[in-house]
């Protein structure tokens, strides 16, 4: 079975050489989707021999998963994941996102950090952007989940080929949330930890992502 | 009396340049509409007292306030179609460097 593991990158020379060397060891097909990084971050994935993508400008992380995910199923990948490249994700929890759509024939798994003890979530994230955000969520998607833009999931070759994220920025996982309403796809949320390193999407982040949805609505 | 005299001008040459542009393009319908805009205007000029009239109709004092507040929907509703352009192409600038990276390969 041909498994892809797509890692959008950005300016991630500090953190990617440890990622793919955690994720070399299982041996799956890795790319990684360099969207416009100003530093040694494609000089660090070349030297280890791992495939990239390069987005000459800056589109994203929504569009460089879209780029990855395209080139993966036009290489024949079975399944394809979507990973983080700063070291959040665990290389060793992508069998329990691969496994369900092995063996049980579902579409895509999405990671949730609520289904799983993490520590050092902060506070701000754990009772108020993250229960504000799982409403707005649910309004725009129409599917209750326990965790919203949580980056780790995996799809079937067959989702993959039917959803195409169109929102560039960090509101593709609303989008992709309500595009498997729309194709009707058998999704299931897996635990997964999530080791915080930065703060990463603040309340400033959470009204972009708002404004991207809305928008996105009108073109 | 001076100022009507220089609007009128003004949307005469408005007028003309709309109809020379109505002859070459197809885009008929907002060009009638910006044609009922001039002619509109030029009522106004000429005689003051019917924007007023038009105000009083929907509750509002004064001619001039009409103008505004419509100006100012106006404006809101131009900003927001150029956000949405802009959205767009963000969009296809997206699709060219996708292309260009999977072109690479």
């Amino acid at each position: 079975m041909n498994i892809y593991i797509i890692i959008p990158v950005f300016n991630e020379e500090n953190n990617i050489q440890t990622t793919l060397g955690d994720l070399k060891q299982y041996g799956y097909t890795i790319i990684v989707v360099d969207d416009g990084s100003k530093d040694k971050t494609v000089e660090i994935v070349e030297s280890m021999n791992v495939k990239v993508l390069k987005h000459k400008v800056n589109r994203g992380q929504g569009a460089a998963l879209q780029t990855g995910t395209t080139y993966a199923v036009q290489k024949g990948a079975d399944i394809i994941v979507h990973f983080d490249g700063d070291g959040q994700f665990l290389a060793q929890e992508i069998k329990d996102l691969i496994e369900p759509i092995k063996f049980e024939n579902l579409d895509i798994t999405l990671g949730s950090r609520f289904l799983k003890e993490n520590k050092g979530m902060p506070w701000l994230k754990k009772y108020i952007i993250h229960p504000v955000s799982r409403v707005i969520n649910t309004i725009f998607t129409r599917i209750k989940l326990t965790d919203v833009h949580c980056g780790f999931r995996a799809l079937s070759k067959q989702a993959a080929e039917k959803i195409y994220i169109t929102q560039d920025g960090m509101s593709h996982g609303t989008e992709i949330i309500s595009q498997i309403k729309k194709y009707g796809l058998k999704y299931r949320e897996v635990p997964v930890t999530v080791i915080y390193k930065e703060f990463g999407q603040g309340i400033k982040g959470g009204f972009n992502i708002l404004k991207e949805l809305l928008l996105g609505k009108f073109v | 009396m001076l100022i009507q005299i220089l609007l009128s001008i003004f949307i005469l040459f408005a007028i003309i340049r709309l109809i020379v542009k109505f002859k070459k393009t197809d885009a008929k319908a907002s060009g009638s509409l910006w044609l009922l805009f001039w002619i509109i205007t030029v009522v106004a000029v000429w005689v003051p007292d019917f924007l007023t009239q038009v105000a009083n109709l929907v509750g509002i004092g004064r001619g001039a306030d009409l103008v505004l507040y419509v100006s100012v929907v106006v404006v809101f509703y131009l900003i927001f179609k150029i956000y949405v352009r802009l959205e767009k192409i963000e969009r296809n600038i997206t699709k060219v460097v996708r292309k260009d990276s999977l072109k690479e390969d």
